[in-house]
C-alpha cells in the first residue's frame, strides 16, 4: 500500500516534471519556430533523400517500377568497376597535382600582399580575385580556346617559337595540367583572399621579432607565419580537395567532345561517373552506390588530413 | 647603397611576380572579350591578334536575337534573386534562433546542423531529382529555390553575426511590448543587413553560376539559366563550332556578375572569409 502510494507520487512528479517540460517548450516557442524551416527543408530534401539513396544503392532500380533488392551485387560490382576507381584516383591526382603547389602559391601572395611593402594593394587582390566569380562553364570554354592542341593561343605561342604543338586536351597528362590551370585560375584568389584575413588576425609583431633575432624572410614564413596560419591553412586543404573530386562543370565545358571526361577517363571525377550512371544510363541504383561509396571514402580523407594537420600542432 | 640596390632588386622581383600572376588571371578575360568581338578566321591566327581591325558586334547581335539570350538572362535573375531573398530570410531567422535564446535541445539540433553540411550533393542528387519528377516540379525554378531556401552554411555566418548584438537592444524592445518576431524584423534584420548583403552575394553568385543541379532540372529551352544555355550551346556546336558567338555568351554571363563584384567588393570579401577564418 505504502509502496503504491510512493509510486503513485512518482509518477505524478514524473507527469509534472513533463508537464513543465512541455510548458517551457511551449513558452519558448519562439527560437522553435525561427530554427524549424531548416530541419523541415532538411527532412524533405535531406534526410529522406539521404535513406532512400541508401535503400537504392541496394537495388537495380532504372526510375520506374517496385524497389527490389539484389543484395548486395552493386557493391560487389563496383570493386571491379575500373571507371569508377579511375574517378577516384584522378581526383587523388588532381589533389597532388594543384593543391600543394596553390596552397603554398596563395600563401606566398598573401603574405606579400600584407607586408607594407607593396602599393596597389586593392589592385592587385581584385584582379587575383576576379576569376572566382566567373562561370565554370564560361571559364572552361576559354581554356579549351587558350589550351586547343590544333590553333589553342597556347600552342600558336609555342609555335611562334618553333616548338611543337602540345596536344593539351588529347592527352592524360596534358588534359590534367590544363584542367589543374583551370582550376587554379578560378580558385586561387579565393584562397589567397581567406589566407589573407587569417593573417590579418595574427600579429606582425611575431615575425618582426624573429626577424630581428636574425631570421631570414623564408625563415620566418616557414617556421613562422605558416605555423601560425595552421587552422585556416587545413580549411583551404579541405576545401580543396573535396573539390577536386567534385569537379563538374568545368569538365563538362573544358572536355565537351568527351562529355566531360577527358582522354581515357583521364578527369573523370566520381560526381561525374555518378551523374553519367544516373542520367544517361538510368542506372539509379547503381549510381547511388557509387555515390555512397564516395561519401564514406571522401569522408574518411577528410579525417585523415584532419589528423595529419593536428599532428603536426604537437 | 648596397642596401639601396638589394631593396630595389626585392622590389622589382615582388612586383614582376605580382604581375606575372596578375597578367595569367586577366589573360582568360581579355582572349574571351577579344575573341567574341573577331571574326572567326582571326581567333587562331598565328601570331595571335588581340585588338583587330575587323572587330564586330555580329556575334552578340546573333546571340541576342536568334539565341534569345535576353530571356536566358532574365531567367537567370530570377533564379538567382529568387533563391537569395528565401535564403537570406530564413537564414537569419535561424541564425536569430540560435544567437539569442536559450532552448532544449539546442546543442543537439546545431549539431545536426553542421553535420550536414559534409553531406556531399552527389548522394542526395538521385532522390532529390525523384523527388522533383514525383512532386511535377521539373521545369520549374521552384527546385531551384524551396530545397535549399534555408543553408546550414548561411544560419551559421547568421548565428555569428547576431550574437555580437547587445542583449539590452533585445530586452528593452521586449519591455516596450515588442514581440520576438516583430524584434527580428524591426530590430535584427537593420542591424546585421551588411552581414546579409555579404551572405546574400554569395547565394547569388552560387545560384547564377549553378549548373549541375539545374541542368538535371530544366529541360526547356524557355527557361534555361545560362549556364545550361551556354552549355547547350556548346553541344550543339560540336563539328561546327562559332567560337565568336559562344564567347559573347560566356561575356553575357560573366558581366552582371563583375559589375556586382566590383561595386561590392569589400562585402563579398568578407562574406567569403567570414566563415573560414572563424569558424
Amino acid at each position: 500500500m505504502k509502496k503504491k502510494n510512493q509510486d503513485k507520487r512518482e509518477e505524478n512528479i514524473d507527469q509534472s516534471q513533463k508537464k513543465s517540460l512541455w510548458h517551457e517548450i511551449i513558452k519558448a516557442r519562439w527560437p522553435y519556430f525561427f530554427v524549424s524551416p531548416f530541419y523541415f527543408l532538411f527532412l524533405i530534401f535531406g534526410a529522406f533523400p539521404l535513406v532512400f539513396s541508401f535503400i537504392l544503392s541496394f537495388t537495380a532500380w532504372k526510375g520506374t517500377g517496385p524497389l527490389v533488392f539484389n543484395n548486395f551485387n552493386n557493391y560487389k560490382l563496383i570493386l571491379s568497376d575500373k571507371v569508377f576507381w579511375q574517378s577516384m584516383e584522378n581526383g587523388l591526382i588532381l589533389f597532388f597535382m594543384y593543391v600543394p603547389f596553390q596552397t603554398l602559391l596563395a600563401c606566398v601572395l598573401a603574405v606579400i600582399l600584407n607586408s607594407k611593402r607593396v602599393k596597389w594593394f586593392k589592385f592587385f587582390r581584385t584582379v587575383i580575385f576576379m576569376p572566382y566569380i566567373s562561370s565554370m562553364i564560361a571559364a572552361g570554354f576559354v581554356f579549351q580556346l587558350l589550351f586547343g592542341s590544333r590553333n589553342g593561343l597556347f600552342n600558336s605561342i609555342l609555335g611562334f617559337f618553333t616548338i611543337p604543338p602540345i596536344p593539351w586536351l588529347d592527352s592524360v597528362w596534358g588534359a590534367r595540367f590544363a584542367l589543374c590551370a583551370l582550376i587554379i585560375w578560378a580558385w586561387l584568389g579565393y584562397n589567397m583572399v581567406i589566407i589573407l584575413a587569417g593573417l590579418q588576425t595574427i600579429s606582425s609583431e611575431l615575425t618582426e621579432a624573429a626577424m630581428i633575432d636574425g631570421a631570414n624572410p623564408a625563415q620566418a614564413f616557414f617556421l613562422i607565419t605558416i605555423p601560425l596560419l595552421r587552422p585556416v591553412i587545413l580549411f583551404c586543404v579541405i576545401t580543396s580537395t573535396i573539390g577536386s573530386f567534385n569537379l563538374f562543370g568545368e569538365l563538362m565545358s573544358l572536355f565537351h567532345a568527351t562529355g566531360g571526361v577527358g582522354p581515357l577517363n583521364a578527369v573523370i571525377t566520381p560526381l561525374l561517373a555518378v551523374f553519367g550512371q544516373a542520367f544517361h544510363n538510368f542506372k539509379l541504383g547503381y549510381a547511388s552506390t557509387q555515390a555512397y561509396v564516395y561519401f564514406l571514402l571522401i569522408f574518411m580523407v577528410a579525417l585523415l588530413q584532419l589528423r595529419f594537420f593536428n599532428k603536426e600542432v604537437d | 647603397m648596397n642596401k639601396k640596390i638589394t631593396r630595389l632588386l626585392v622590389d622589382i622581383l615582388l612586383y614582376g611576380f605580382l604581375i606575372v600572376i596578375s597578367l595569367y588571371m586577366i589573360l582568360p578575360f581579355v582572349w574571351m572579350i577579344s575573341s567574341s568581338l573577331k571574326p572567326e578566321n582571326e581567333i587562331f591566327s598565328i601570331p595571335p591578334i588581340i585588338i583587330s581591325k575587323n572587330m564586330t558586334l555580329e556575334a552578340y547581335k546573333t546571340v541576342v536575337v536568334d539565341g534569345n539570350i535576353l530571356r536566358i538572362l532574365l531567367n537567370t535573375f530570377i533564379v538567382a534573386a529568387g533563391a537569395t531573398i528565401a535564403r537570406l530570410f530564413f537564414c537569419s531567422l535561424g541564425g536569430f534562433g540560435f544567437a539569442k535564446y536559450k532552448f532544449i535541445g539546442k546543442g543537439p539540433l546545431f549539431a545536426i546542423l553542421v553535420a550536414t553540411l559534409v553531406v556531399p550533393f552527389s548522394v542526395t542528387l538521385i532522390p532529390l531529382f525523384v523527388i522533383m519528377a514525383k512532386l511535377k516540379w521539373t521545369n520549374t525554378f521552384l527546385p531551384l529555390i524551396i530545397p535549399g531556401a534555408a543553408s546550414a552554411f548561411g544560419i551559421f555566418f547568421m548565428r555569428q553575426y547576431i550574437s555580437t548584438i547587445n542583449n539590452e537592444l533585445l530586452d528593452s524592445a521586449r519591455i516596450d511590448g515588442a514581440g520576438e518576431f516583430t524584434i527580428f524584423l524591426r530590430i535584427i534584420l537593420p542591424i546585421v543587413s551588411p552581414g546579409m548583403t555579404s551572405l546574400g552575394l554569395i547565394f547569388f553568385m552560387g545560384a547564377w553560376n549553378d549548373f549541375l543541379w539545374p541542368l538535371v532540372i530544366l529541360k526547356k529551352p524557355d527557361l534555361f539559366t545560362l549556364p545550361i544555355a551556354i552549355n547547350q550551346m556548346i553541344q550543339s556546336m560540336i563539328g561546327r563550332p562559332v567560337y565568336s558567338q559562344q564567347m559573347a555568351a560566356a561575356v553575357i554571363s560573366i558581366i552582371p556578375l563583375l559589375i556586382i563584384f566590383l561595386v561590392f567588393q569589400r562585402r563579398f570579401v568578407e562574406g567569403i572569409t567570414a566563415g573560414a577564418v572563424k569558424g
